[in-house]
């Protein structure tokens, strides 16, 4: 059975640039982009570790903090009955990240929401289209500066007036 | 022997209407067992223990807004409904449902039209009604609707052979005493149900269902005659849960009503027929020899009997079984039930003609 | 390094904007027409507003996508605005059939990021509720699953004995499926005099029941036929897929989170974890089946445990987060200071995240929690069994025929709520 000492230097020893955290007793990688895939990789397929299994995978908006976005990523050991957190960080004017899919095909649809909430952009990955919102919606509805909106109730003496002004969200 | 003109009209009419009320209430039955095997009470509303929900239904559906989809084929889509029901309806005419007697010097018959090719007429009438369903199917321009078309198609074809040879069997029974004793087999109905008649060893009745290879006959009859009817668990055609309607997706109001009507009335058909060839029609050893008006309505109310008895039954099997799935139902169709029955008819076959020889 | 690893090649999940693409590609190369199915949103047996956009060959499927967030409704979004206590009723509506496990997987995850301890009676009521609800969501989905393959009278049973469960939710909560009882630190207020007993007689009255059930199908010809190798997820593609819950457990993969990473003590608990082998849609019926029975065991030590520990606090003392007794509020004036500050306010857990998973009826129900330092969350997001569990589908349904793909959709047991948020 893997522990948590074991882990980090294990991490530390093969990717030095990663730092080792804690998220609330969990271990927490914070990594680069550049490396994402192939830490998620080499976590993966080396067999003590064997991190086959993807739980979650999310985006947080941290507005006005460098870089703006993070992508979490949460891996499982099954045999090591082990969960561990990477976190990658995403700029605002380059929110992109390569995609997981190819390692776990499960990535799809967590990617597909995060890219449908936060517009973070998984390159590679097979279809990146928005899942939960319309296809036809404006902008990304739970970074921190969407517009949360209004509507105001359309009855036939205003419909027209209100269609007029509806106040679409804006990029 | 044939009734008079009048008679006959108002015979028809009154049979017609027989069969819509027998329909109505069958409804109504199918509810409250249903009902009752699923721990629910059914409908209870309408009338004294919701003896006029079918009036209600019935209402209901009249007041309905009749749609069309766009592009439907306007005059197939109107004809469907009644291609289906038609056949349904006059099925009844060749079934012996009792004696006959004599109403205010008139001559009744209980079967309607007792004619020699009874069963001829029978297979060509319910091969009709498979058209109603796939032509509705079809015209109604639905992705659902034409597979639900498709589906009837195939499975009226598949059933129809075993549907065909099982009925084979009661022909050639027939053969074994024929009343008027001359060997022959039969395709009139009377003759069936006649050749019926008495019991064995005082007690066991001479009904078909009873003979060696009558019993087998009995159960390929009954499960080919589901699927006939497209009945759980052979109600692909519909299958709500995978067709959403089936060929009926898009039909609404009487039209929808005429394909409801025509299934369950082609189910009492069948249930009637299976009491007629297998369970000796209106005949019951001790009832059957009544004589007069009193002796009539004893042999219809135990065909009537008879018939409630296969209702139930197959209200019973859609309580109990997961639907069949299409490809197993086509498997189930060619490579089990026909050669059963193919060995069932030639094993008949040989049995009538051992028993004559000896 | 180029990345030479193992890849899933053989996994697809086409969106239906791809499908919708293929079938414009006219006849394929065996001169077959394709026909796009759309099936849904509005269908009797896709549990709910999934659509899947299906390509037919016949009545084979060739490819398929489901299409998803017909019910969206912003739930991750909305609890940002909201305090960590007054978010908790929102995670109701999620799994709608199996609400205290969402809350638990909220309120643990916000109990973990604040490292709360939670005592001892609130934890076994807990796994009591808990064990419930997981009785609840399986008996809807062996109701439907039934139906969904024409076995109408299961449903109604298995409805009846849910009636049961829902009853004793009104009589704790006062709400039959939004029970909103769980808080952080503990559960909302005490159980009333009654509850013990009705559960006593609830878990009598249960058992045999599942043995009905399995009377009507285990056997039926009709249902194995439906049932036996159809839908076949490898273990391997499971675990690839993201699979959890009984649907991972009857491809062979031994996860339960209760035993693996256990929380409010199960650790503790005698139960065994059902694991089956063949990966089709009979052996995820089967593991739910026994996974009931499991819950019933566990559900009769929990409450024994419930006996011994009468009269014991609900929630934990702990005044920054869990609000004091009104009684107390009389006469202490650091409890109305307390109680002020919470109603008014809300706790501030520290700057941080938290991840928690818990074994839902469907699943891992995960919870991830970001907070900075305010009294509401900075972020939520739910790691939701139902959203992921579907992607199996392509992979599962492909040359099967449209009957089974209903199958299959019933036996991953999604719940639209949970998948759309």
């Amino acid at each position: 059975m893997l522990d948590r000492k074991t882990l980090e230097a294990r991490v530390s020893q093969r990717f030095p640039s990663v730092v080792i955290g804690d998220e609330s007793g969990d271990l927490a990688l914070t990594v680069g982009r550049m490396h994402l895939v192939e830490l998620a990789a080499w976590l993966r397929d080396e067999p003590e570790l064997n991190f086959k299994f993807l739980n979650n995978l999310c985006g947080v908006d941290f507005l006005g903090r460098e870089p703006r976005f993070e992508v979490v990523v949460h891996l499982t050991s099954i045999p090591n009955q082990m969960r561990i957190a990477l976190h990658v960080g995403v700029p605002e004017n380059d929110p992109t990240v390569p995609t997981l899919t190819r390692l776990f095909p499960t990535a799809n649809y967590q990617e597909r929401e995060t890219y449908d909430m936060f517009g973070i952009i998984f390159t590679g990955h097979p279809g990146l289209e928005r899942i939960l919102m319309p296809e036809d919606w404006m902008g990304y509805p739970q970074r921190k500066d969407h517009p949360l909106g209004y509507e105001e109730v359309a009855f036939t003496h205003n419909e027209d007036w209100i269609y007029a002004n509806k106040p679409f969200a804006k990029e | 022997m044939y009734e008079s003109l009048w008679v006959m009209i108002i015979h028809s009419v009154l049979l017609a209407l027989a069969a819509l009320t027998g329909f109505a209430y069958l409804t109504l039955m199918e509810r409250k067992i249903l009902a009752r095997m699923q721990h629910r009470v059914g409908p209870n509303k309408a009338g004294p223990r919701g003896f006029l929900q079918p009036l209600a239904d019935a209402v209901k559906l009249m007041f309905k807004e009749d749609i069309m989809p766009a592009d439907a084929d306007r005059w197939v889509y109107t004809l469907a409904p009644i291609l289906a029901t038609i056949p349904a309806v006059i099925i009844f005419a060749v079934i012996p449902l009792g004696k006959d007697f004599v109403f205010f010097g008139e001559r009744v018959t209980l079967t309607f039209a007792n004619i020699d090719i009874g069963l001829l007429y029978l297979l060509a009438v319910t091969s009709i009604g498979v058209y109603g369903i796939t032509l509705a199917g079809w015209a109604s321009n639905n992705k659902y609707s034409m597979l639900g078309g498709v589906r009837s198609a195939a499975q009226m074809i598949s059933y129809e052979l075993a549907f065909g040879l099982t009925v084979l069997v009661p022909v050639m029974l027939t053969a074994w005493h024929n009343p008027s004793g001359d060997g022959l087999g039969s395709l009139n109905l009377t003759t069936m149900v006649d050749a019926q008649a008495g019991t064995y060893l005082g007690f066991i009745p001479r009904w078909f269902i009873f003979t060696p290879t009558g019993w087998l006959a009995f159960i390929v009859f009954l499960i080919a005659a589901t699927a006939e009817v497209t009945r759980a668990p052979f109600d692909l055609v519909e299958a709500e849960q995978e067709l959403v309607g089936g060929y009926a997706t898009e039909y609404s109001s009487m039209k929808f009503a005429l394909f409801f009507m025509a299934e369950y009335m082609k189910l009492i058909a069948m249930s009637a027929l299976a009491a007629t060839f297998f369970l000796g029609g209106w005949r019951f050893p001790g009832l059957e020899n009544i004589g007069g008006n009193w002796g009539a309505l004893i042999s219809f109310i135990v065909m009537l009997v008879k018939i409630i008895f296969f209702l139930f039954l197959s209200i019973w099997v859609r309580a109990t079984f997961p639907r069949i799935r299409y490809d197993r139902l086509m498997d189930f169709g060619w490579k089990r039930l026909l050669p059963v029955s193919l060995a069932t008819m030639a094993a008949t076959a040989v049995f009538v003609v051992l028993v004559d020889q000896l | 390094m180029v990345m030479q690893a193992q890849q899933y090649p053989e996994i697809e999940i086409p969106t239906p904007s791809q499908i919708a693409e293929t079938a414009n590609l006219g006849p394929d190369e065996e001169g077959e027409n394709r026909m796009v199915l759309s099936m849904g949103p509005q269908h009797p047996s896709t549990h709910g507003v999934l659509r899947l956009a299906v390509e037919l060959s016949g009545e084979t499927v060739v490819n398929l996508a489901p299409d998803v967030g017909y019910l969206h409704t912003g739930i991750e979004k909305t609890m940002e605005t909201k305090t960590y206590t007054k978010s908790i009723v929102l995670t109701d509506r999620i799994d709608y059939l199996a609400p205290m496990s969402n809350n638990m997987a909220y309120v643990s995850a916000v109990e973990k990021l604040m490292q709360i301890e939670v005592p001892e009676r609130a934890q076994v009521l807990r796994v009591l509720l808990l064990e419930m609800t997981r009785l609840n969501s399986h008996l809807v989905w062996l109701g439907t699953h039934a139906l969904d393959l024409a076995a109408m009278s299961v449903f109604l049973y298995a409805l009846r004995e849910r009636e049961y469960i829902l009853d004793i939710f009104e009589m704790l909560t006062g709400a039959r499926m939004m029970t909103s009882y769980f808080r952080v630190g503990g559960l909302a207020w005490d159980i009333p005099k009654d509850f013990i007993p009705t559960v006593e007689q609830f878990l009598d009255y249960f058992p045999p029941h599942i043995d009905e059930y399995e009377d009507l199908l285990t056997s039926n010809p009709l249902w194995r036929e439906r049932t036996v190798g159809v839908g076949v997820v490898s273990d391997e593609d499971a675990v690839a897929l993201g699979l959890t819950g009984a649907n991972l457990r009857a491809s062979g993969v031994n996860w339960d989170l209760r035993k693996a990473m256990p929380y409010s003590g199960y650790e503790t608990y005698d139960f065994d974890v059902p694991v089956l082998y063949n990966g089709d849609i009979y052996d995820r019926y089967l593991c739910r089946l026994q996974e009931m029975r499991e819950s019933v065991k566990i559900m009769r030590q929990a409450l024994a445990r419930l006996k011994d520990l009468a009269g014991g606090p609900f929630i934990t003392d702990n005044r920054k987060v869990a609000p004091p007794p009104k009684t107390e509020i009389t006469y202490s004036m650091e409890s109305l200071i307390h109680h002020f500050k919470l109603w008014t306010e809300g706790f501030r857990p520290a700057r941080g995240s938290a991840y928690m998973g818990i074994e839902s009826p469907r699943g891992e129900f995960g919870c991830y929690v970001v907070s900075d330092g305010t009294p509401k969350p900075w972020r939520v997001h739910f790691r939701a069994p139902s959203f992921i569990n579907l992607q199996a589908l392509p992979h599962m349904a492909k040359g099967k025929l449209v009957a089974d793909l209903v199958a299959m959709i019933a036996s991953l047991d999604p719940v639209l709520g949970e998948v759309d948020r």
